[in-house]
């Protein structure tokens, strides 16, 4: 039986982000980690918001894909440390976020220590639409449908669309 | 431990996914041993102060949903209230473990009378909606805003130093809320820019605002002894630092919406006991009765 089973990390890398269904949960960067031993799997994922209720979810997710393959002792731990940052969407998650209309987030690199500094009028991003490719976009909300996301308008094809904030 | 795994046991966890399920492990991965010379006390303490800031906080913006000036709006201010319930739920979790004596997050919340809660009394005045009729100067969405404004520029410079502590669960809870409450900062920050430097209404409105929230702004700069005590150890942080840090963010903000900041105004107390000691401002029975109704009515209930 064991021999016929698909690898535990293949099986949880192919398993769907609930809130963003056109990432895996490794496109988003949030399955840290898959370990078996002997029976036992050990999936730990990270939450993307502190509050985000899609954790549970994709916990579930998780579980169900695994038993689906032949593991019936699987535990999914979430972990909180290093915190997730959207440089973890990977490159692959990024084409597949823009081919589905939603804009990925810019790289922010590692945040500094000492205080934090006021963003009184939002930098001019450059966002660039995903409909048509062009710059002039601005931000309509800076919160979306998700945590995760903001909301944009294109100034030239005049669509919403919808761009995974930088955190 | 927790009353919901009665219901939960033997499923998977696929029919439930709002709360109470499915979040057994959210320190996973973090050394979770109370740091040598740590009083467990004073570090339950200090977890149920941070914690409940934030879930009270989070339970009146929630409020707002659907009442908010416009639909961004409640959209908004429902996801700073998620992220502020997350953080909640991972410093009771915290605050629990600690104490030992087998009170998981939702018993926390929901189980504590008022006098057990330690929230700062800011986070818990009534800043609207208005319940009834039309909203008040300082009882609108201007109030919230700038409770949200104080809340979180205060929260952001103490969450900022705490990415230190020496205790690696509350350094892990900071790290990930810094990142949450520079939004929120900013948000708060361009709406008290744009209400303030508006029309004479909304000056009006922000300024009454400011003045609903600025006598409960000295109690957040006020060290209570177990602070004091773990600031020592290198696990919390004195409040008392941040204050000109907090001021430095306000004045810009207030700057630029042509408002002035308000001459500071001595905390209330009750023999020299606030809201970090258990006593509370009127509207906290309120709060609680509500945030706590369901559970107690109807316990181990979900969605």
């Amino acid at each position: 039986m064991t021999a016929a089973r698909p690898a535990a990390r293949a099986v949880a890398e192919r398993v769907r982000d609930p809130e963003l269904p056109v990432l895996t949960l490794a496109d988003l960067g949030v399955l840290r980690d898959v370990t078996v031993t002997g029976e036992r799997v050990l999936v730990t994922i990270t939450p993307t918001y502190s509050g985000c209720p899609a954790i549970d979810e994709m916990g579930a997710d998780l579980r169900r894909a695994l038993t689906a393959a032949g593991y019936a002792d699987v535990e999914v731990r979430t972990s909180l440390h290093p915190a997730w940052t959207t440089d973890w969407i990977t490159d692959d998650g990024r084409r597949k976020l823009a081919e589905a209309g939603i804009a990925p987030p810019q790289r922010v690199g590692p945040r500094a220590a000492g205080p934090i500094p006021l963003t009184l009028t939002p930098p001019p991003q450059r966002v660039p639409c995903p409909r048509c490719g062009s710059s002039r976009t601005a931000e309509l909300s800076r919160f979306g449908s998700t945590p995760c996301k903001a909301l944009r308008r294109c100034e030239d094809c005049a669509e919403p669309f919808e761009h995974v904030k930088e955190l | 431990m927790n009353v919901y795994d009665g219901l939960t046991a033997g499923d998977s966890g696929d029919a439930h996914w709002a709360f109470g399920t499915g979040f057994t492990e959210p320190l996973a991965g973090i050394d979770r041993d109370v740091p040598s010379g740590v009083d467990r006390a004073d570090l339950t303490a200090y977890a149920l102060m941070l914690g409940d800031d934030a879930l009270v906080a989070s339970q009146l913006l929630a409020a707002w949903t659907s009442r908010a000036p416009e639909l961004e709006e409640d959209v908004a201010l429902a996801n700073i209230a998620l992220d502020l319930l997350g953080q909640a739920r991972l410093l009771l979790t915290r605050a629990g473990e600690v104490e030992g004596r087998g009170r998981d997050e939702d018993a926390l919340a929901h189980l504590r009378a008022e006098h057990e809660f330690r929230n700062v009394h800011l986070a818990e005045i009534d800043c609207g909606p208005s319940r009834m009729g039309p909203s008040a100067p300082g009882r609108d969405f201007a109030a919230t805003t700038a409770r949200l404004l104080v809340f979180s520029s205060w929260k952001l410079a103490l969450f900022a130093r705490l990415r230190d502590s020496a205790d690696p669960v509350l350094a892990a809870v900071a790290a990930k809320a810094v990142k949450e409450l520079t939004y929120h900062r900013d948000h708060a920050a361009r709406w008290t820019v744009r209400l303030g430097d508006g029309t004479d209404e909304s000056h009006r409105r922000m300024r009454a605002g400011i003045e609903r929230v600025w006598p409960f702004v000295d109690e957040l700069f006020t060290a209570h002894p177990v602070e004091t005590r773990l600031a020592a150890a290198g696990v919390a942080v004195d409040p008392a630092e941040l204050r000109s840090e907090v001021d430095g963010v306000l004045d810009e903000v207030f700057a630029a919406a042509g408002l002035e900041r308000p001459a500071p105004v001595p905390v209330a107390t009750v023999a020299g006991r606030a809201g970090r000691d258990g006593v509370h401002t009127e509207a906290m029975g309120f709060l609680l009765a509500e945030m706590q109704h369901l559970h107690r009515s109807l316990p181990g209930a979900v969605w």
